[in-house]
């Protein structure tokens, strides 16, 4: 039986702290030994409308979430109204005591088509219009419903702490509702404490406000509620450092170890929080004493500025990058096409969301692979890397610097919301093998006497480069065809030479690059299954594959990094192995299928796909993939899990 | 070693229409180079798309010939990973004013020290003939089927909005005066724009070479043209911002002059303010090692190969251990 740990949900209206709460509820669980994944959800809004995150607590490393919530902390009455189906029998519900009388159809911020589908649910299952209602219905499928008083805690909580309104302190349910759930679970409130100092440290009274909430809350729920949950969180153990990040805190990381010094960035979900959180670490801490370091983060007036700066800074030797989402991509596209044309080594951290056009700004979707791979007019080289977990976003985003300055192209680094904005602990990452490839680069010095030209023939395609402000090295770039010295040509034959001189650079690129940093392959070598897959839905796909061969299934993964240029040799060797090709992603076509059939000849026997917005569960993946497994599968399923 | 603006000079072939006012603006730059005697590879040249663009080829220093109407975000993203280049971005009226403008008016905000030069004939060249935005309502050059619909834009009041610390205005058949505002314009310490009025031979059959000189208005008195173009300098008009106190009555001055147009059109420094601290030194604000070791001559791994960043750092903010 797969481990499916405890699952904690904190919902509420945006604005509320949930993204705190979870915090604090991830890092609690990682001090006493757990490993989390966890996942955010929210609307395209600021305050009032729902969010939730989606806590998954195991004894080991865990990358997705599963169907299953085993504990909902309610900050309001319409999480509890859209997560009630997920809660599993013999799950609980903390919810507030003053909300039981809210009728469940007026509730304002719940939308139209979101109603009518309820409605039909409270009808067919003989539920009645209140909240009470609907709790009655989820004790009766015997799951436990914990009221609390929410507001009257508040007001005890007031009048210790000598605040007068009490609108001052709504803010911190959040806190409330992980008290009872700790509590509930009989936790070791001290580690729950660490982690609330941790992360409001450097405001003493709001720390003191919080534990002390912590506290009442905690105590209420072991006085109150006699059922408790003891049992249910796993046992944890620590004998490494392990840290707690996400998607785009790794990026962050892997761009300033790899020696990302310019960052351009216009504002956009989920690509900004890396910006952000550059910009606050822009100092950066060397190896070397006296060895100063920095990286300069700039605002830009839109995603055109962004990646032309971006190559501006990459042209005079800074490693430099830029990162958006799609509608900021599609902004790019012309200035990709320059940097490819003047072989610019500037990467593109590409997060995409669902899609088309603004989309679903803040929801999932790997909808844009055909995009990267293909945008911009005209031929040109370039590498696009998809990561498939946080842990790959963090060396990928150092890759991506090596092969851009090795190979003299753009690289665009695709990643999506389901790992932006997810978070997960780990063992701390290993860096002691990473190291910094920059190509050739010619000095003032090798420079003296020749005549340098920047995009001189060479064997590789590869011309060796000259920084802008180089003595002895003054030289050309331009976005027209060019002769070898950068200036503009129109001359047939040159033309010929210098495409064939660009794109000769992607057999170096399939020639230099080992395939351990192209393709992932876990399960049985010659498996009579074969999965193929890209991005975030990995984590759900491992260990859906991982409790299926333990059921005895015969079943391989092939996880492609590198989508273009693919290693087409090694994934079409490995794919004619199979008997049957199951293609897993999280868009509507399957992208990646159809362009290993284009590049390789073999074609996808069936096809598991989402595009609802929502990232792939392990639960809904295990069940996808036991259908073709045993042989009762459409050659195509659509998943459709999540609220 | 002394420089000459034949050391600027390339052996590309020069294809401009004759006559065309280029020839004069890359003379004027190629002498204001060697004057300043500014080694060609610490120059930059950042060179938009249309026949202004391929100026960049023509001048011996670093040439960035980039796409249309982002020569600011390129030349803006050179400075900043190297600030001791001496970074020129250079484009058309069309190239600046049309299709970056967002560009122009967000550069302004930053104040960075480099140098725009704007070529400003009013029509768009390399494509043949359509109105650049600073033709003028109601005009009809030759190569536009119907007169021109649109308002022109005023490149020296936008400049002003925007925050340009150093304002100015010049003709590119008078070499010698163009080549001393852009020598005035690359010492400027801060964000420098020049608007360089110039005839289309080709095009522009309206704000011609003989219509500058005044061809059309001959003085009675004397029999001779009287000349639409007038240096500021020498009439009183004080440019300089000498305190910040007086920086918006200097700004509102300015921008009374740039609405000179017609008769009289005046060209000289309109606006120069050097208390506005640049972008270099709002980095340097945070990042005080910035100048010393900017982003382009960081070292980034060791001897080894290694990364230099310690990112052990992070780790630790992120430990939950």
């Amino acid at each position: 039986m797969m481990d499916k740990g405890f699952n904690w949900m904190a919902g509420g209206p945006q604005g509320s702290g949930v993204d705190t709460a979870a915090n604090i509820f991830g890092r609690a669980c990682g001090y006493g030994g757990l490993y989390v994944y966890g996942r955010r959800e929210y609307h395209s809004n600021i305050k009032g409308l729902h969010s939730y995150f989606h806590l998954r607590i195991l004894s080991s490393e865990v990358s997705a979430n599963v169907n299953d919530v085993d504990m909902l902390a309610a900050f309001d009455a319409e999480t509890v109204v859209r997560h009630i189906s997920e809660i599993v029998p013999k799950g609980g519900i903390i919810v507030d005591q003053n909300q039981l009388d809210i009728k469940i159809l007026e509730i304002p911020t719940l939308p139209p088509e979101f109603k009518l589908i309820f409605q039909d649910f409270l009808k067919e299952n003989g539920i009645g219009d209140r909240l009470a209602d609907l709790l009655e219905y989820a004790r009766n499928k015997g799951i436990y419903v914990f009221e609390v008083p929410y507001i009257e805690l508040l007001k005890q909580i007031a009048s210790k702490l000598g605040i007068e309104k009490l609108s001052k302190i709504t803010q911190i349910i959040n806190v409330l509702t992980i008290g009872i759930s700790f509590g509930l679970l009989r936790y070791n409130i001290g580690l729950v404490k660490k982690a609330v100092k941790d992360i409001f440290g450097e405001k003493p009274k709001i720390v003191e406000m919080n534990l002390f909430t912590l506290e009442i809350a905690y105590e209420y729920a072991k006085d109150n509620f006699s059922k408790d949950f003891n049992d249910r969180i796993p046992i944890g153990t620590v004998n490494e450092e392990r840290i707690f990040l996400s998607g785009n805190q790794a990026v962050a990381i892997g761009k300033v170890l790899g020696g990302c010094r310019v960052q351009t960035y216009y504002p956009i979900t989920p690509a900004a929080d890396e910006s952000e959180y550059i910009e606050a670490h822009e100092i950066l801490p060397t190896k070397i004493p006296g060895v100063e370091a920095g990286v300069v983060v700039l605002q830009t007036e839109d995603e055109i500025a962004a990646i032309n700066m971006a190559s501006g800074a990459a042209l005079t030797g800074a490693r430099a990058s830029t990162s958006t989402s799609g509608p900021g991509f599609s902004l790019m596209v012309e200035g990709l096409s320059w940097a490819g044309n003047n072989e610019v080594p500037v990467v593109i951290t590409y997060y995409q969301r669902g899609a088309p056009s603004t989309g679903l700004p803040t929801r999932h979707g790997q909808d844009d692979l055909r995009f990267a791979i293909h945008a911009g007019h005209g031929e040109f080289p370039r590498i696009v890397l998809a990561s498939g977990d946080i842990r790959e976003c963090f060396y990928d985003a150092v890759n991506a610097f090596n092969y851009a300055e090795r190979f003299q192209l753009p690289v665009i680094h695709l990643i999506d919301k389901a790992l932006a904005n997810s978070s997960q602990t780990f063992p701390v990452f290993d860096v002691s093998k990473v190291k910094i490839h920059r190509g050739e680069i010619l000095d003032e010095k090798m420079l003296g006497g020749i005549e340098y030209k920047r995009f001189a023939f060479t064997e590789s395609g590869i011309s060796p480069r000259v920084l802008l402000g180089t003595k002895n090295g003054v030289h050309w770039y331009t976005g027209d065809e060019h002769n070898e010295y950068g200036h503009i040509s129109e001359e047939p034959h040159n033309r010929t030479r210098m495409i064939e001189k660009r794109m000769k650079k992607l057999e170096a690129v399939e020639r230099e690059v080992p395939i351990s940093e192209k393709i992932n392959f876990l399960g049985e070598q010659n498996a009579k299954n074969m999965i193929v897959s890209w991005g975030s839905p990995k984590g759900a796909i491992v260990e859906a594959l991982n409790e299926l061969s333990r059921e005895g299934y015969s079943l391989g993964f092939l996880q492609v990094r590198m989508v273009h240029p693919l290693p087409r040799e090694h994934v079409k060797e490995i794919l004619e192995r199979a008997e049957r090709i199951i293609d897993v992603e999280l868009n509507y076509s399957g992208q990646l299928g159809g362009i290993i059939t284009e590049k390789t000849g073999v074609s996808m026997d069936f096809q598991i796909v989402k595009y609802n917005g929502r990232p792939m569960t392990t639960t809904e993946v295990y069940n996808a993939l036991k259908l073709v497994l045993e042989g009762k599968a459409p050659k195509r399923q659509v998943l459709t899990y999540g609220a | 070693m002394a420089l000459k603006w034949q050391d600027f000079k390339t052996d590309v072939f020069i294809d401009w229409c004759p006559g065309c006012g280029n020839y004069g603006i890359l003379a004027a730059l190629q002498m204001a180079l060697a004057e300043l005697a500014i080694e060609p590879h610490r120059v930059v040249l950042v060179s938009g798309i249309g026949c202004s663009g391929k100026i960049s080829h023509f001048v011996k220093a670093n040439g960035v010939h980039v796409l249309h109407g982002r020569t600011l975000p390129f030349a803006q993203g050179i400075k900043i990973a190297n600030p001791d280049l001496e970074v020129i971005a250079i484009g058309g009226d069309g190239d600046g004013l049309g299709i970056g403008m967002g560009h122009l008016v967000n550069a302004g905000r930053r104040n960075i020290d480099i140098t725009y030069l704007i070529h400003d004939n009013g029509v768009y060249g390399l494509t043949k003939g359509q109105a650049s935005p600073t033709l003028k309502l109601g005009l009809k050059v030759k190569a536009i089927p119907r007169p021109n619909i649109n308002e022109a834009v005023n490149p020296l009041i936008i400049a002003l909005a925007a925050g340009y610390t150093f304002v100015a205005r010049s003709y590119a058949y008078d070499t010698k005066h163009l080549k001393e505002i852009i020598k005035q314009a690359i010492r400027h310490k801060g964000l420098a724009l020049v608007d360089i009025l110039q005839p289309c031979p080709t095009y522009n059959d309206i704000n011609t070479k003989e219509w500058y000189a005044g061809e059309d208005r001959i003085d009675p008195k004397t029999g001779k043209p009287a000349p639409r173009l007038y240096k500021l300098e020498g009439t009183g008009y004080d440019p300089v911002v000498h305190d910040l106190s007086e920086d918006f009555n200097k700004k509102l001055a300015a921008m009374e002059k740039a609405r000179e147009w017609g008769d009289k059109i005046p060209i000289g420094v309109f606006y120069k303010n050097e208390l506005i601290p640049t972008f270099r030194e709002r980095i340097t604000q945070r990042i005080p090692f910035y100048m010393k070791n900017p982003p382009a001559k960081q070292k980034i791994y060791d001897d080894e190969g290694s990364p230099i960043t310690d990112v052990y750092v992070f780790f630790k903010e992120l430990k939950v251990t």
